[in-house]
C-alpha cells in the first residue's frame, strides 16, 4: 500500500531532521541541554503605560543600578519620539522621558541584562549601615515604643525581632497600637514603611526597598516590598515584608530604595507598570562555543531567544501543548483510556500548572461534579439544548467565582486559581457527562470522568518537567521527532490494552 | 500480555486501531458518510433500488412544523419518532398505542402530545446527533416482531446486524432487546447480542454486557439456536443494500416483521466490534479471507454463497 510507506518515509524524514537540528545545536553550537541555574543571566523588561493628556508629558521612573552582588550588563529603552535622560539621585536612579505633546494610550519599555554575582566574599566592602530618623512624635512615639516593647520581649536577637515584627505587621488582629500607627488596611508600602521607622527607633539600622526576585515564576514577577536591615557581622539582609522570607542581594533586583510610587507623571493619568522577567539563554551559550560565532548569532536570530519576552513565556507554555497531545495519544490509543472530548484533558492539565496537581484535580472534580448536580436537574426541566449549555456555562461560572469567594475566606490560595480552568470546556464536560451519565447510567459517566482527570494528571506531569520545559523552547526542532512519532502512531494498528480484557473471552475454548 | 496477544492474533481479532487504520479510513470513502449516517437518504437510495424498508409517514425539518405532527399520524395508531442523524439508538421513540389524547410508547408509559413534542423538538435541535447539529426528523411504520424473535426480546424489536464487506457478508448478530436496554436493539445500553452462523442462519452463543449468556434475562428462554427464516435472502439483502452506498467496510441492520419479512432499517459505516464476542470468532480473519478472494467473486448471488460457505461457525 503507497499511502502506508509514504508516512513511513515521511516519518523518517521528519525523524532525521528534527535529530540533526538538535544534535548540531546542542554539540556544534553549544546550546544547553540541561537548564543550567549556576551561570543564569536574567533579562528583565518593564512596561510602563499611562494615558497622556494632549500636553506636554514628562514621566520620571526609577530604574535599578548595579550593586556588588548584582551586575548591570545591559540596558535599553524603548520610548519613541520621546527625549531621553538618565539621572543619578543619591540612592537611586532616574529615567527621565519627556515629550512636547502626546495623546492617548502610552506605551514605554525598559530592558535591562543582569548578572548575579555569587563570589564567596564580596570584592568590594558592603557599606556600613547607619540609623536615620525614625520620625515618630506624639501618641504616634508611645504606640511605637510599646510596639517595640512586646516585640523585643518575644525575641532573642536582631533577627528574630525582624521576624516578630513582620509577623505582628501582619497579624490581621494585629492590636490597637499597630492599628494607630498603619491604619485599617495597611498596603504593603506602608507595613514595610512602617517596620524600617521601628526599628530605627531601636537604634537598628533599616530602610526599605522596592524591587523584584529574579525568580522564574510568573506569579513572583511583581514589584515586592523588602524591608532592608543592616546586621553588624553580616551587613545588610533583605526581608520580604509580607512573609518574612529571607533573600540574597543577587536574587534581588532593587528598583528604588525608599518609599513612593516608582513612576511620577506630569501630563499623565493611570499610570501602569508591568515586569516580566526570563532566564538569558542566549548569554548561558556564551561558555562553551565550539562553532563559529556568526553561524550562532544567525541561528537565534531565527529563533524563539529572539522574541520579547513576554512572547517567549507564551511560547513556552504552548510548545508544551504537543507534548500533552502525545501523551493523549498513547493513552487513548494503545492504553484505551476513555475520556470526554480529545484534548480537553490537556487543557485541563494546562490549568494544573497554576492550581497544582492535588489542588487542581480537587477543583475540578468539584466543579465538574457541582456543575453536573445542576444538569441532571436541568434534564427534567426540558431546555432545549442551546439554552441549556448556556445555562450551564452560567452556572459553572457562578460556582468558579464562589469556590474562588469561598478560598479566599478560608485563606486557601490554590482555590482562587480556579479562575484559570477553561469555562467552556468545563461547560462541555458537564454536558456529555450528563449524557452519558442519562444513557449509560453514573459507572459509564464516572470512568469516563476519572479517565480523563487521570489523563490530565498524566499530561501534566509531563508537560510540568522542567527538563521538558526546557528541552522544547531551546530546542524547538524536537516537535519534528514528536510529529514523526506521532504520524506513526497515526498508522498503529495493534490492540488496545484495554481491549485484551474486552476481547479474553474469545481466546477461550468453546 | 503477549501471550494473550498472541492468541487474539492466531483467533483473528480485529481491534478498533485496525478497524480505523485498515478498514474503514482504508474502504469507506468519507464523501459516502452521509449516505449511511443520515437514515433519510439511506431509505431513498433503497427504495430505489427495490428494497423493502419501513414505510416514511412523514419528515419535520424545522421546529415551526412540529405542530402539524398530528396531521401526519393522523391515520396511524401506532409508529416510531427517530432523529435522522441518532447514533447508537439515541432519541428514537416507539408509539404503540393511543388512549383518547396521550400516547403510549414501548414501555408502557403514556405520553401527553407537549411531551412527544418536547421529544421531537430536542431531536431537531440536534441533541441526539453526531456532533450536536441540527437534525431532521422521520417519523415511519413501527415494525411488528416476527414471532420467532417474541420469546426472546422485551417490549422492542430485535435486528439484525450483518456487517459486509465489499459486498461478502462477513458476520452476524441479532440483538434483542432487554428490560436494561430500555427495549431498545442497542448492545451499549444493554441489549443481547446473540452471534448467528451465516451457513444455516441459527443463533450461536450471547452476550449480554461483558457476559456470555444462554437464556434471555427477561423472558428466560433460550436464545441459543434460534434459527431465523429466510436467512439466504437476508443476507442477499444486506449485501445488496450495501452495493447502493459505495461503501466497503458496512453494518447493515435488517428487522424482520411478521406480516412484510425482511426490511433495511439503517446502515452503519463505523460498525461495532462486539459482534466478534458475540460469534466467538475474529473478524479480521473472515476480512482477509475475503480480501485474497474477492477478485474472483462476481455477482452478488456468488458472493454470498462464498460468505455461507466460508464463514459457518465452528462452534
Amino acid at each position: 500500500m503507497p499511502t502506508k510507506n509514504k508516512v513511513y518515509w515521511l516519518a523518517a524524514f521528519l525523524f532525521t531532521v528534527g535529530v540533526a537540528l538538535f544534535l548540531f545545536k546542542a554539540f556544534w553550537l553549544g546550546f544547553p541541554i540541561t537548564p543550567d541555574d549556576r551561570s543564569m543571566i536574567w533579562n528583565v523588561e518593564a512596561k510602563v503605560s499611562f494615558q497622556a493628556q494632549g500636553e506636554a508629558l514628562k514621566a520620571v521612573f526609577f530604574i535599578p543600578e548595579s550593586t556588588e552582588r548584582l551586575a548591570i550588563m545591559d540596558e535599553s529603552f524603548v520610548s519613541r519620539g520621546y527625549g531621553l535622560n538618565t539621572v543619578e539621585k543619591k540612592h537611586n536612579r532616574q529615567a527621565v522621558w519627556s515629550i512636547r505633546q502626546a495623546k492617548g494610550t502610552q506605551t514605554l519599555y525598559y530592558r535591562v541584562v543582569v548578572m548575579p554575582i555569587r563570589a564567596e566574599t564580596p570584592s568590594i566592602k558592603s557599606e556600613k549601615g547607619k540609623v536615620s530618623p525614625h520620625g515618630f512624635s506624639g501618641a504616634q512615639l508611645n504606640a511605637a515604643q510599646s510596639v517595640l516593647a512586646l516585640v523585643k520581649a518575644k525575641s532573642a536577637d536582631q533577627e528574630t525581632l525582624v521576624l516578630e515584627l513582620i509577623k505582628r505587621l501582619n497579624n490581621p488582629h494585629p492590636g490597637n497600637n499597630l492599628l494607630l500607627l498603619m491604619g485599617k488596611k495597611p498596603t504593603q508600602a506602608k507595613k514595610a514603611f512602617l517596620a524600617a521607622q521601628i526599628l530605627n527607633l531601636a537604634r537598628i539600622p533599616a530602610r526599605l526597598n522596592q524591587g523584584i526576585q529574579l525568580i522564574e515564576d510568573e506569579r513572583k514577577t511583581q514589584l515586592q516590598y523588602w524591608l532592608q536591615v543592616y546586621f553588624v557581622k553580616t551587613g545588610w539582609q533583605n526581608f520580604n515584608i509580607r512573609t518574612g522570607e529571607k533573600i540574597s542581594s543577587s536574587d534581588f533586583l532593587t528598583w528604588k530604595n525608599g518609599a513612593g510610587p516608582l513612576i511620577n507623571l506630569k501630563g499623565g493619568t493611570k499610570p501602569q507598570i508591568h515586569f516580566s522577567l526570563s532566564a538569558n539563554l542566549e548569554s548561558a551559550l556564551g561558555t562553551a562555543i565550539t562553532g563559529s560565532k556568526k553561524t550562532r548569532q544567525q541561528l537565534i536570530r531565527f529563533s524563539l531567544l529572539s522574541l520579547p519576552l513576554s512572547t517567549q513565556q507564551v511560547y513556552r507554555v504552548l510548545l508544551l501543548v504537543p507534548l500533552g497531545a502525545f501523551v493523549l495519544i498513547i493513552m487513548r490509543n494503545l492504553v484505551g483510556v476513555a475520556t470526554f472530548g480529545t484534548f480537553m484533558p490537556v487543557l485541563i492539565a494546562l490549568s494544573f500548572r497554576e492550581t497544582k496537581l492535588l489542588g487542581g484535580i480537587l477543583l475540578f472534580s468539584l466543579v465538574v461534579a457541582m456543575g453536573l448536580a445542576v444538569r441532571l436537574y436541568m434534564e427534567r426541566l426540558k431546555l432545549l439544548a442551546v439554552p441549556r449549555l448556556a445555562a450551564v456555562l452560567m452556572v459553572v461560572i457562578g460556582l468558579m467565582a464562589f469556590l474562588s469567594v469561598i478560598s479566599n475566606l478560608l485563606d486557601f490560595q490554590a482555590g482562587l486559581s480556579v479562575a484559570l480552568f477553561p469555562m467552556v470546556i468545563l461547560t462541555m464536560t458537564i454536558e456529555r457527562m450528563s449524557i452519558v451519565w442519562e444513557e449509560r447510567g453514573p459507572s459509564g459517566a464516572l470512568k469516563q470522568g476519572i479517565g480523563s482527570i487521570f489523563c490530565a494528571g498524566l499530561a501534566y506531569l509531563v508537560m510540568n518537567l522542567k527538563l521538558m520545559e526546557h528541552l522544547l523552547f531551546v530546542f524547538p526542532e524536537l516537535l519534528l521527532i514528536l510529529l514523526a512519532a506521532t504520524l506513526l502512531l497515526g498508522r498503529y494498528s495493534g490492540f488496545r490494552l484495554s481491549e485484551l480484557r474486552r476481547f479474553k473471552v474469545l481466546t477461550k475454548g468453546n | 500480555m503477549f501471550t494473550l496477544i498472541k492468541a487474539l492474533n492466531q483467533k483473528g481479532v480485529l481491534g478498533i486501531n485496525r478497524r480505523n487504520a485498515q478498514y474503514t479510513l482504508w474502504h469507506n470513502k468519507r464523501s459516502l458518510y452521509p449516505l449511511v449516517d443520515d437514515k433519510l437518504r439511506t431509505k431513498e437510495l433503497a427504495l430505489k433500488a427495490g428494497i423493502r424498508v419501513p414505510e416514511l409517514y412523514g419528515v419535520l425539518e424545522v421546529s415551526g412544523q412540529v405542530g402539524s405532527m398530528s396531521d401526519l399520524v393522523a391515520e396511524h395508531s401506532d409508529f416510531v419518532i427517530k432523529p435522522a442523524h441518532g447514533s447508537g439508538g439515541e432519541g428514537i421513540l416507539v408509539i404503540i398505542g393511543r388512549s383518547k389524547d396521550r400516547f403510549r410508547t414501548a414501555s408502557g408509559a403514556l405520553l401527553h402530545q407537549e411531551q412527544v413534542q418536547h421529544h421531537v423538538h430536542e431531536a431537531l435541535s440536534g441533541l441526539f446527533s453526531l456532533g450536536g447539529q441540527p437534525d431532521k426528523v422521520i417519523i415511519e411504520y413501527r415494525v411488528q416482531v416476527d414471532p420467532v424473535f417474541q420469546g426472546i426480546s422485551y417490549q422492542g424489536v430485535p435486528d439484525i446486524r450483518v456487517i459486509v464487506f465489499w459486498g461478502v457478508p462477513v458476520m452476524a448478530m441479532v440483538r434483542l432487546p432487554t428490560s436494561l436496554s430500555g427495549g431498545k436493539a442497542n448492545l451499549h445500553q444493554g441489549a443481547i447480542g446473540a452471534g448467528v452462523d451465516l451457513a444455516g442462519g441459527k443463533t450461536l452463543t450471547a452476550v449480554w454486557r461483558n457476559e456470555v449468556v444462554s437464556e434471555h434475562p427477561d423472558t428466560g428462554n433460550s436464545v441459543e439456536n434460534v434459527a431465523i427464516p429466510g436467512w439466504s435472502d437476508l443476507l442477499q439483502i444486506a449485501a445488496g443494500a450495501s452495493e447502493l452506498t459505495g461503501l466497503g467496510y458496512l453494518g447493515v441492520d435488517l428487522v424482520l416483521d411478521k406480516n412484510l419479512g425482511p426490511m433495511v432499517l439503517e446502515m452503519n459505516a463505523r460498525p461495532g466490534l462486539n459482534i466478534q464476542i458475540a460469534n466467538r470468532a475474529g473478524l479480521l480473519a473472515r476480512l482477509q479471507k475475503v480480501e485474497n478472494s474477492i477478485s474472483t467473486l462476481t455477482g452478488l448471488e456468488q458472493r454470498v454463497e462464498f460468505a455461507q460457505h466460508n464463514f459457518a461457525s465452528e462452534l
